[in-house]
């Protein structure tokens, strides 16, 4: 009680001083003074007191290549919005903390950075393992929780009113989009290789509905536990008359994995769809990966430059320091997470659209930046929504995007088809927005 | 997949993985015999191999190299361990084994705060690939299972054959005695614990090529190396090298023809029987 009742009397003083201030930098702003000089000035008045973003990061642990790139393109996004006068007015601070991608340590981040670090909103999280255990917490907590995870968890229905997915596409709609493609250029008898958790259980799902429903079989599965660290055993479990194989790999034995594949088949290889998460952090000229030449990738946004080109993606790629072949500008061999981290950079520009829109202030105010949120239909592209249009849908928290089928051609990524949002949309079964708050 | 095929397979990769296992766990069940001790941090040795050799690899492009460096670093991080850690303890069976969890946990942090959370990997020395009628196979992991072998023989020939090896079976057998009839006890003691960790981080130098280095790559290691020796009879080198081909031949057979995680249960099971009906192992001194 007593906490709530202080932030209120805080809200009131930073509302009353954000009015002050609004004043001030109106006088002050036909003067053009220096903006290290303004930000000071922003700082010094209490309606400058920083919107705070809690980011649960994947430093350590199996998903520590793509914590990383979150990191990075945070900070870039941060940075950027700070240049551009923070989100209403108000300056933007991160205050990241890392999981382990473990669910456990998941869950204490989300209550580490409600409670102690008293942020605003937290975001950021990618493995579905962790998503999924931290989220009921976040919902407990009533605190906005903005994941990045491209799981289905969201969009099914499970997680709650408080947890929303607006920067990355869900698997579902992804793989709902790409299976008319692969059936009608790779074959229709498919056997999919896929992490055996709730990541991989969606695309088993949602994929196999997808190619039952036009016309081709799912003709093996196989099914490969997360810690995994040798997967020649596996191969015999691809039944003969596989036409295409469809794989799907996360953490740190994916290289190993894509290798084994090669080794394994040779020349009599079926076809090959792969989502980009096999290879992501992976340079496709890495040795033993000459046989993917010719074969087929799903990107949710092209790795290599020119591949979509337009200025927002070239800024974007500039910003987050990402050279033309999708790796580290500063170190050539250090290959990014392109097809996910956007997500990182898009959820950040939402959160600034839903505070903005809604007049957000302090979490008293979280009924409205939901509520506001929810009603959203659209994120237009530009160099908010870098890799494309979202449209929206309130009642299942999800957002719906664009996806890339990329081929590989001389050892890099050329993109051959682009899907459309609306091939990837389906009838939503749940709705959020009955929930209370 | 053609049944032979399938069975060929399962064998192949059981052999593979039954050396390449034989060579992790050996360390573990020679430092057991020598000092009674259980060593918890022993798969983190093997993980100091591959973090080692990757940046010698990067650096000098030199599996050789690697192979020499690796096997020396971890080798001297064992002697400073024995000297700092467990000689004061006395090597207290109790005490060891808290000791040693809190090396795994210094070294994995250590590793993790100077090498980072990443799976680097490095092109295998000498890459071929074996085309079988069914299916192919790796040809650095043919080689990897025949450098396993060399060095488990080299092992044996170590410890049954000189002057140290005696010193180490005597100190095993009785340790008293030993000292008695003037053997260097605490010398030999060192010398086995950083020769156990010399043996993993060969055993991570070898695997790096096929896997990836990385912070948490020991767990797995010291799990099935536990088994093995659980299996095999702590202690003992012929019980370690009979278990380590009985647990890869069951994994890739059962891998193969049902699935991987039946594999593991089955390991586990047979553990489980080890331990009520033949508490010493196969080949342990509780054993008939």
């Amino acid at each position: 009680m007593l906490a709530g009742k202080l932030t209120r009397r805080q809200a009131l003083k930073a509302a009353g001083a954000l009015a002050g201030a609004g004043v001030a930098s109106k006088l002050i702003g036909p003067l053009s003074i220096d903006p290290a000089l303004r930000s000071t000035i922003y700082a010094a008045a209490p309606s400058g007191s920083p919107l705070k973003i809690g980011f649960q990061v994947h430093r350590t642990g199996i998903g520590a290549a793509y914590g990383k790139w979150y990191d990075r393109t945070a900070t870039a996004a941060v940075k950027l919005i700070n240049e551009k006068g923070g989100i209403a007015g108000r300056p933007v601070e991160i205050v990241a903390e890392d999981d382990g991608t473990d669910p456990k340590r998941g869950v204490e981040v989300v209550e580490k950075l409600a409670q102690q670090h008293k942020v605003d909103f937290i975001f950021g999280t990618l493995f579905s393992h962790v998503v999924i255990a931290s989220a009921p917490r976040a919902g407990e907590l009533k605190i906005p929780y903005l994941v990045v995870s491209e799981g289905y968890h969201v969009a099914s229905g499970k997680m709650n009113r408080y947890t929303f997915q607006p920067g990355i596409t869900d698997v579902r709609a992804q793989v709902t989009a790409l299976a008319p493609f692969i059936l009608k250029n790779l074959g229709k008898k498919i056997t999919m290789v896929f992490p055996d958790y709730a990541f991989g259980h969606d695309h088993r799902d949602f994929f196999g509905q997808a190619v039952a429903k036009l016309g081709g079989k799912i003709h093996g599965l196989v099914p490969i536990p997360p810690t995994e660290s040798s997967f020649t055993k596996y191969f015999p479990k691809v039944p003969a008359g596989t036409e295409v194989l469809y794989h799907v790999m996360v953490g740190p034995g994916v290289l190993t994995f894509v290798k084994e594949m090669g080794e394994h088949f040779g020349k009599k290889k079926p076809k090959l769809f792969g989502f980009i998460d096999s290879l992501e952090a992976v340079d496709i000229g890495s040795p033993g990966l000459e046989y993917l030449e010719g074969s087929y990738l799903w990107e949710a946004f092209p790795r290599y430059a020119g591949q979509y080109n337009t200025q927002w993606e070239k800024t974007y790629r500039e910003r987050v320091g990402v050279d033309a072949n999708g790796a580290s500008k500063s170190d050539p061999k250090d290959i990014s997470t392109y097809s996910h981290m956007f997500g990182v950079w898009e959820t950040l520009f939402v959160i600034k659209e839903a505070v903005e829109k809604s007049g957000y202030k302090s979490p008293s105010d979280y009924k409205g930046f939901i509520e506001t949120l929810e009603k959203i239909e659209t994120f237009k592209e530009g160099l908010e929504h870098p890799q494309g249009t979202k449209r929206f849908v309130g009642r299942l928290h999800q957002g719906f995007g664009q996806q890339f089928v990329s081929q590989v051609q001389g050892k890099k990524l050329k993109v051959v088809h682009r899907t459309k949002i609306e091939e990837g949309m389906y009838t939503p079964d749940a709705d959020y927005t009955k929930q209370p708050l | 997949m053609s049944l032979e095929g399938q069975l060929f397979l399962a064998l192949l990769e059981g052999t593979v993985s039954g050396l390449v296992l034989a060579l992790t766990a050996l360390g573990l069940s020679l430092v057991f015999g020598v000092m009674r001790i259980v060593n918890v941090a022993h798969g983190e040795f093997y993980m100091l191999g591959a973090v080692v050799a990757w940046y010698v690899l990067t650096a000098t492009n030199s599996f050789l190299a690697a192979l020499v460096v690796a096997p020396l670093v971890a080798g001297a991080t064992a002697l400073v361990a024995d000297r700092f850690v467990l000689r004061p303890i006395r090597y207290a069976p109790e005490a060891t084994i808290v000791a040693t969890i809190g090396l795994l946990y210094i070294l994995q942090q250590l590793v993790l705060s100077i090498y980072g959370p990443y799976a680097r990997s490095v092109a295998p020395p000498v890459y071929f690939r074996l085309d079988f009628p069914w299916f192919g196979y790796s040809g650095y992991k043919i080689v990897v299972a025949g450098l396993a072998a060399l060095l488990l023989a080299a092992t044996w020939l170590l410890v049954t054959r000189t002057r140290i090896g005696l010193y180490m079976r005597a100190t095993q057998q009785d340790r008293e005695t030993a000292q008695a009839f003037g053997v260097p006890v605490e010398r030999i003691y060192a010398a086995a614990f950083a020769l156990g960790a010399a043996l993993a981080a060969i055993a991570g130098v070898l695997v790096l090529p096929i896997q990836q280095a990385h912070y948490l790559m020991g767990l797995d290691a010291l799990l099935l190396s536990f088994m093995v020796v659980i299996i095999g009879g702590l202690g003992s080198l012929k019980g370690t090298l009979a278990a380590a081909f009985m647990i890869g031949l069951t994994d890739g057979l059962v891998s193969v023809f049902f699935t991987p995680t039946l594999a593991r249960i089955v390991a586990s099971v047979f553990v489980a029987l080890v331990l009520v009906f033949r508490t010493g192992g196969l080949y342990g001194e509780g054993a008939a």
